[in-house]
């Protein structure tokens, strides 16, 4: 028997039962579909979370003080306190260091602004004018320590305090107090919305010497540090530790961060989360093949007379079971095609109802969806088959 | 030619031995009309299983146009069956979901035969028997006669030297029954072996050679 007929042939028979072919094509296209959805779902996720971190910076490095490590017995330890604090000095120092582009000192603290006879507390940060690149944020009005003005009691609110405090729109010039300081709006920030939790429309941005006076503090809550080039990052890492080793008579006692650092944790996660859903979705495969098994045995017993009489017109053992399966590759071709379809049109509908997620089905869980779908078909297929071969063809003849 | 030495062919029935062939020896000319009666469990069945190399004998030898196809492995037999025999059934056994030309094509299909020569043989076939009108009707569709008619059909497109029939009238009535032989007797006249199995004594008595069997044994063969 040629292989163009065996192929013909099995396909003729499946479609002369169409109930039966359709629900198992249904329970394999299903499964791939499964597959592809739930991958795309974790790349999606895995996506997300990467712009939401790429929207925070660039190639940052993030100083912070203190150790994150035991080690030793400081006094200070037990009561929160780092053994030496972080300083503008130190900020300043590694301004120098040639990969860097530029530095933002940082300080956090929470005062109540009011202004215009509205109050409210915000979270203030205190920095210098290049946060504002490192972040990615933009001014929508004004401006903010231009140059010379660095000690000026200016402030810069976000968008949405902007718009609570002063709805017509004209807070810049506006006189505002902070705790118990006066500052002058210089300028409004655009609205950027939240990004990994951290709301920019709802703080104000002020000079670090006035921040560092207002929480009466000299030690600074982080150093934002852009280098100028991806590769540089380990490399200025090293020089960034090495001179604040120096600075600190010799005691390493600062943490430093790189976005990438992180970045690559929170994609080994997503990316083993992407897994692990794959995986629970490759058991409706499983489960899909095993029905395809069942089925065939089922045609194997119905069809037993059809068999004998085809071993008494002259088919070899083989051709039958070449026929059987056949119709198991069939069925699950055609199911793991349309699986894909489905999967495919699927993930385009989640994109479409939530715009943020990206949700893309990577290309190797396509790919083994299918292989893996068309596998276990064929595989579910072999037993039936040769059950079918061996049939007796007399005791087959007899049956019915 | 087919020529039988010393056939044996038992079956277990729980711890019973059933011989169902006991020492046959038969020589079976090319180009015979043949009957073979007798009654039921009587091994005319197996008889014509083991000559139609369906079954395989426990002891003895079976010569097939001179040469030895006992032991011949699963699938040699297959092709031996495929190009040397036609088998015509009681039951027709014709496949239900398809039509009567696809019934016919079968074992050109089988034999790996080219879809252009497939339909050609084919159309020869539903004019040599009548079944031009019928062809692309389902067996459901198609009278008894019409049904044995389609199946002998398909025992004879390959041309073989014998064509077996076991009880090929016994689900038909008198009348389309006589036609049928008519038509099995025709393909005898252009020179096929005609071995027909029945229990149908006026049948049987058509026949040129009459073997008749009891328990594994043949009793009588007449010519």
């Amino acid at each position: 028997m040629k292989l163009a007929d065996i192929l013909q042939f099995s396909l003729n028979t499946l479609k002369s039962y169409p109930t039966r072919s359709f629900l198992i094509v249904l329970a394999m296209a299903l499964g791939v579909a499964a597959v592809i959805v739930l991958t795309a779902l974790g790349d999606g996720a895995r996506r997300y979370v990467i712009q939401q971190f790429s929207s925070i910076g660039t190639n940052l490095i993030i100083v912070l003080p203190g150790r994150a490590e035991t080690a030793g017995s400081f006094p200070g330890a037990a009561m929160g306190q780092t053994p030496r604090e972080l300083t503008l000095e130190d900020a300043r120092w590694l301004g120098y260091i040639p990969q860097i582009r530029r530095y933002a000192p940082l300080n956090v603290g929470a005062a109540e602004l009011a202004g215009a006879s509205r109050l409210r507390e915000v979270t203030v940060l205190g920095s210098t004018v290049d946060l504002l690149p490192i972040r990615h944020m933009e001014l929508a009005q004004g401006g903010f320590l231009n140059q010379g003005s660095e000690n000026n009691a200016q402030i810069v609110l976000g968008a949405k305090l902007a718009k609570e405090f002063f709805p017509d729109g004209s807070a810049v010039g506006q006189r505002v107090r902070l705790a118990d300081r006066r500052f002058i709006v210089s300028g409004v920030l655009t609205s950027q919305g939240e990004t990994m939790g951290f709301n920019s429309d709802e703080i104000v941005i002020i000079p670090i010497y006035q921040a560092q006076a207002l929480f009466n503090t000299t030690s600074l809550f982080r150093i934002l540090i852009e280098v100028r080039n991806r590769s540089d990052i380990p490399t200025t890492k090293q020089a960034i530790q090495e001179m604040l080793i120096q600075r600190h008579d010799g005691e390493d006692d600062v943490t430093v961060i790189t976005q990438d650092a992180v970045l690559s944790t929170f994609d080994r996660i997503l990316n083993a989360l992407t897994l692990g859903v794959a995986g629970i979705a490759a058991i409706s495969l499983a489960v899909a093949g095993i029905l395809v098994m069942n089925v065939m045995l089922v045609s194997v017993s119905q069809r037993t007379a059809e068999i004998g009489l085809f071993k008494a017109i002259g088919a070899q053992s083989h051709d039958i079971r070449y026929l059987f399966l056949a119709e198991a590759t069939w069925l699950s071709m055609v199911g793991a095609i349309i699986g894909f379809i489905l999967g495919q049109f699927g993930s385009l509908l989640i994109r479409i109802a939530y715009p943020l997620l990206p949700a893309w089905p990577p290309v190797w869980a396509c790919i083994a969806g299918i292989i893996v779908a068309i596998g276990t078909g064929i595989i579910a297929g072999i037993l039936p088959a040769i059950r079918a071969s061996r049939l007796d063809p007399v005791k087959a003849l007899g049956s019915k | 030619m087919i020529e039988l030495l010393g056939i044996c062919r038992t079956f277990q029935m729980g711890d019973q031995t059933i011989h169902a062939l006991n020492q046959i020896n038969l020589k079976i000319i090319a180009g015979e009309y043949v009957s073979i009666m007798g009654p039921s469990g009587s091994g005319k069945s197996t008889l014509l299983n083991v000559i139609g190399l369906l079954d395989r004998p426990n002891s003895g030898r079976y010569l097939l146009d001179g040469s030895d196809v006992t032991d011949l492995s699963e699938s040699e037999q297959a092709q031996v069956r495929r190009d040397k025999i036609g088998f015509v059934f009681q039951s027709f056994h014709l496949i239900p979901r398809l039509t009567a030309a696809e019934n016919i094509e079968l074992p050109l299909i089988l034999a790996g035969i080219a879809p252009s020569e497939r339909k050609q043989r084919v159309e020869a076939a539903l004019l040599a028997f009548n079944l031009v009108e019928r062809a692309h009707h389902r067996p459901a569709e198609l009278s008894g006669g019409q049904r044995q008619r389609v199946a002998i059909a398909r025992a004879t497109i390959l041309q073989p030297t014998a064509l077996l029939a076991d009880e090929p009238t016994g689900n038909l009535d008198h009348r389309i029954g006589s036609e049928v032989i008519t038509l099995l007797e025709n393909l005898h006249h252009s020179g096929t072996t005609l071995i027909i199995v029945t229990h149908d004594r006026e049948l049987g008595l058509r026949a040129h050679r009459r073997i008749a069997m009891r328990d594994g044994s043949i009793v009588t063969d007449e010519r």
